[in-house]
């Protein structure tokens, strides 16, 4: 029989205080039983004595200092675990709430995971056609990259997402192989809706693990929820050996949810009122996408975070720039021109992309191709802003080409239908035909041996 | 040495013990059942403060912290090199040998391979008198280092036994040697040294030495000292890793320190998989085979990450008395600067600029005082110079670790966001970059290079600075108002800027150029702004002058270099002559005939 603890010191926000605790374990889970009835969930996040400080996932609201009944499990907290979570539903804290029942597993996973050992891992190099072009030509995703999409309220970052999942999924050659898993941190519930639709139309239903912690589900929960997906994820990737593609948003709701307790604790904060250690935490979350030698499975994570303000150097997109391999930005005046997806081409990246294409992934013109885009369309943005002052007219002969080939890129490359699947030689080959717009000597990025084969061919 | 502590405070990496007063300030101490590796930050009466360098989940109230009796150190000795070690010097590939595809807590203190046998070729005989520093044994550790087992700093005598040449594991005493006071000690192939004390030196020299980088942007327009000091800072996607790779792979130094600082695990896992199959350009050997890599990834334990940066320091140190040239990558010092920040604000110091606590100058400023161009204690030389990598928050340079870094390092490698969307790599911005070391290595370049190497580099400068001024013009009016001799300037800068500071690290015949190449492209742009300037001022028009061939033959010169073909520069030299000689000529007769 576990010892109950009838009584608390203080209860304030988040954290609850107790004093004559004498044997607390840091990080144990505690079951807090309320009012004879309602059983809530908090972690030992100090220790002082016998003075332990427990962060509740739900919060304090409605907890009284001496009617409540506090249990300590001595465990960090764990989740259960098997195949069985394809296809199901969890809360925020990983339980079961499709009604479908417990799940029965053999063991339980710890879920803040461990570092995965960097000679452990392998280098990812083989690329995902997702269909949209801009991605594919530009910004290749890798199989086992974590490439965050960095949107802004009222951009269509959800869409983006499931079009991945539904394009991505075509050219999955072992489909079988394939699985999803789904974190929602404090989104709303349409847009949860939204999703569990997509992976219904793209046929995958059956492949997708969600955990659901939604825009009114206890905020503290929030920051378990990610690690539950992960641990999830890392199970069906390492375990079970599929090639799972984790998707979770909206990380700035997560953030703030750190700050929100990080404010309680009474930490000294740095930038905007977050805390010093948002880098390591938000690195132990997308640290933990990748591939492992001699194991089969993958995880790669599409992180969606909103930028407040459509502020890139805010702390939450900067600090997920600097630990992430790249970064898909979304671009609020490219959507009003009407142009899906709206993805800002210049600030996006993929950092893995230079050792997953070429000759031997997808087609030795790439690499070049790519890069002599991304310098001509910066000469575009340059140009643009003379054409502002001066008057288009006024350009010379080459400037104008310039603001034609900017125009065409937009039109006919970066603006893809929701529901279209561009190849990857369509998408290469228009870039050809976007390159036949400028003069032969301003693509100085292509080598010319690839010139001569490939352009105006 | 036995004393016990009982933990009673727990909160994070940051753990507090009582009974603790046998214990010393920065003495390595064990914590828990799991035996975790911590160090004494501080103690008040009884009580001590600990850091420990790994996850604290799990530990429990009242467990014991057992004392180490020594200061956080390293094992120094054969078995470094090739080896990826985490931030306090376990070899996580032991670790992964053992079955740790994830880096498990409590693996305790493990570091050099104690069971390999290494062929020791002794260089002392019984009698010899031996001083702090003195090498006694040598070993070939890889194709490209002989390992120098040398006496410990501090340590002196007469031989009074020493084991003949064989095969010996560093557990075995190597020789015993008698000091003035009756003491005995005996020596091993490796030795013990606190990682946050630096190792003595006989004496600092000048610096007066280039490191050849083979990156244009930095040798030639940012040199960087042998013993000097250089920080990249940069925003995301600005290239400071592929920077410090480049680096990394291509410096003239015998070896590389790299230190993986709180930084992506997939860049360590390249550096594995890339450089045992990249060739020092040098000598031919695997670059492994000269590398020692120090990965604390960004998920492992933040103090560890502090502690990281020491490690590395402390194995370059103990080569550079082996009479090497080291060369230190630390990427990123922002990590470790937050990883200061993190501890600090655990311990409730009073934070300074952004929550970081009031010493991370001065932290930072003793970091890169390790570096440096010695006489060390046996009388070699060697050296140590650093690269930093800073990811200042927001790419803004006026926060506190770029801030700090800027005043302490010789040379300045500032990386653009701009430069980077439009993919000119290396993204170092020519404006707002510096090297201090350029007048202490005028006479190096004169006598290794060219005496006008200099010269010609603060003529190309003064054009890109030209450039920059005329560009604020254009962007406002557009380039074809303005006067030819203006816009040859914009010509000139965008050849300066195409064709020889933006260098490719993934084409095979430009991720490296040779000085000399250097100096030879350089000329060829000078040759051309010169003769094409003269041509202008003559009045002949730009879009004669402009030969779009010959330019962009110019631009391109940098994938055209191989050593098959040696003339390359002579004739473009030549083709350049040809072209205005006639230009020139063609004008006058057509000047005459008009009059």
């Amino acid at each position: 029989m576990k010892i109950k603890y009838l009584k608390l010191d203080k209860a304030e926000g988040p954290l609850i205080i107790m004093d004559e605790v004498p044997d607390a374990i840091y990080g144990e889970i505690v079951d807090i039983e309320v009012s004879g009835n309602e059983h809530r969930t908090g972690q030992v996040i100090q220790i002082d004595k016998n003075k332990v400080i427990i962060q509740v996932f739900q919060g304090s609201s409605g907890i009284s200092l001496d009617e409540v009944a506090v249990s300590f499990s001595g465990k960090p907290m764990q989740i259960p675990l098997s195949h069985e979570i394809l296809g199901r539903v969890f809360n925020g804290m990983g339980k079961p709430i499709d009604g479908a029942g417990e799940i029965y597993a053999h063991q339980d996973y710890n879920i803040n995971g461990r570092p995965m050992n960097p000679v452990a891992r392998l280098y990812p190099r083989n690329y995902i056609q997702t269909g949209i072009s801009t991605i594919d030509g530009l910004m290749t995703l890798i199989r086992g990259q974590k490439l965050p999409i960095f949107s802004g309220d009222g951009l269509p970052h959800n869409q983006l997402a499931a079009q991945i999942v539904r394009q991505a999924r075509i050219s999955e050659e072992e489909a079988g192989n394939f699985a999803i898993v789904f974190a929602a941190l404090g989104i709303k519930h349409d847009e949860a809706d939204f999703f569990a639709k997509a992976f219904e139309e793209a046929g995958v239903m059956d492949w997708v693990t969600m955990f659901l912690n939604l825009a009114d589900d206890p905020v503290m929960e929030r920051i378990i929820t990610p690690r539950c997906a992960l641990t999830a994820a890392e199970y069906l990737a390492f375990e079970c050996g599929r090639e799972v593609l984790v998707i979770m948003t909206d990380m700035t709701s997560y953030c703030e949810a750190l700050r929100e307790i990080s404010s309680a604790r009474e930490e000294v904060p740095s930038r905007k009122g977050y805390p010093g250690y948002l880098y390591s935490d938000l690195a132990s979350l997308y640290e933990r996408a990748g591939m492992l030698k001699n194991t089969k499975g993958s995880i790669t994570q599409i992180a969606i975070l909103t930028m407040p303000n459509d502020d890139i150097t805010h702390p939450i997109p900067d600090l997920t720039g600097y630990i992430t391999e790249g970064q898909i930005v979304l671009d609020r005046s490219l959507y009003q021109l009407g142009i899906y997806p709206p993805i800002n081409i210049l600030p996006s990246l993929s950092r893995l992309m230079k050792d997953g294409i070429g000759k031997e992934f997808t087609r030795e013109d790439h690499p070049d191709l790519a890069n002599q885009v991304f310098s001509s369309y910066s000469k575009v943005q340059e140009i643009r802003a003379l054409a502002q002052i001066i008057g288009e007219d006024e350009l010379s002969e080459i400037d104008r080409k310039y603001m034609e080939f900017g125009r065409q890129l937009e039109e006919k490359f970066a603006k893809q239908d929701f529901e279209e699947y561009r190849d990857l030689n369509q998408t290469l080959d228009t870039m050809w035909k976007l390159m036949e717009i400028l003069p032969e000597e301003e693509l100085t990025r292509i080598d010319p041996v690839l010139l001569k084969k490939y352009l105006r061919k | 040495m036995d004393g016990k502590g009982k933990v009673i405070y727990i909160n994070g990496p940051v753990v507090k013990a009582e009974h603790m007063v046998d214990f010393k300030v920065r003495e390595m101490v064990m914590v828990g059942e799991k035996k975790l590796i911590g160090e004494v930050i501080s103690l008040e009466e009884e009580i001590g403060t600990i850091q420990v360098y790994e996850d604290t989940t799990g530990l429990r109230i009242a467990e014991e912290v057992y004392s180490t009796g020594k200061p956080l150190s390293l094992r120094l000795g054969p078995g470094i090199i090739g080896n990826i070690f985490d931030g306090i010097e376990r070899p996580l590939s032991k670790i992964y040998a053992g079955g740790g595809q994830f880096i498990p807590e409590g693996i305790g203190l493990i570091s050099l391979d104690e069971e390999k046998l290494w062929n020791t070729e002794i260089t002392v005989k019984k009698g010899d008198l031996l001083k702090s520093g003195d090498v006694f044994a040598h070993i070939q550790e890889t194709s490209m280092i002989i390992h120098k087992a040398m006496v410990p700093p501090g340590i002196k005598g007469k031989v009074i036994r020493v084991v003949d040449n064989g095969y010996y594991t560093i557990r075995d005493t190597i020789l015993i040697l008698l000091d003035e006071e009756g003491n005995n000690y005996e020596l091993k192939l490796a030795q013990e040294w606190p990682v946050r004390q630096p190792r003595p030196v006989r004496q600092r020299m000048p610096l007066e030495k280039l490191l050849i980088t083979g990156q244009r942007v930095i040798d030639t327009f940012f040199p960087l000292a042998k013993g000097g000091t250089a920080a990249i800072p940069g925003g995301f996607g600005t290239g400071k890793t592929i920077t410090q790779h480049q680096l990394a792979k291509w410096s003239d130094a015998d070896l590389i320190v790299y230190i993986g600082c709180g930084e992506r695990g997939n860049e360590m896992t390249e550096v594995l998989e890339d450089f045992p199959k990249l060739k020092d350009p040098n000598t031919g050997n695997p670059l492994l085979d000269r590398t020692v890599l120090i990965a604390n990834t960004s998920n492992m334990p933040v103090a560890a990450r502090e502690a990281s940066i020491y490690t590395g320091i402390t194995i370059a140190e103990y080569f550079r008395d082996m009479g090497y040239n080291v060369a230190l990558m630390a990427d990123s010092t922002s990590r470790w600067a937050e990883a200061l920040r993190e501890i600090s604000g655990r311990l409730e110091e009073m934070p300074a600029e952004e929550g970081y606590p009031a010493y991370l100058a001065s932290r930072l400023a003793a970091f890169y005082e390790r570096a440096g161009y010695c006489k060390n204690l046996n009388g070699t030389e060697g050296s140590i110079s650093i690269i930093g990598a800073v990811s200042p928050a927001g790419g803004d340079f006026s926060e506190p670790v770029t801030k700090y870094t800027k005043r302490i390092v010789g040379t300045f490698l500032a990386l653009d966001r701009e430069l980077a969307h439009a993919r000119h790599f290396p993204s170092i911005n020519w404006l707002l970059s510096y090297s201090n070391y350029i007048s202490i290595l005028s006479d190096w370049f004169s006598d290794k290079v060219a005496s006008d190497l200099m010269e010609i580099r603060s003529k190309m400068m003064g054009i890109l600075q030209e450039e920059n001024k005329l560009m604020d013009i254009v962007k406002l009016v557009g380039e074809d108002v303005l006067p030819d001799d203006q816009r040859i300037i914009l010509e000139i800068a965008r050849i300066i800027k195409v064709g020889y500071l933006q260098q490719n690290a993934f084409h095979p015949q430009d991720l490296y150029t040779i000085l000399p190449n250097q100096y030879s492209m350089l000329k060829v742009i000078d040759k051309l702004y010169d003769r094409a300037y003269a041509c202008i001022k003559e009045g002949i028009p730009l879009s004669q002058v402009k030969e779009e061939k010959l330019f962009s033959d110019i631009s391109l010169m940098k994938y055209q270099i191989s050593e098959e073909k040696p003339e390359l520069f002579q004739e473009l030299i030549e083709r350049i002559n040809g072209y205005y000689d006639s230009l020139e000529n063609r004008y006058k007769e057509g000047s005459t005939d008009e009059d």
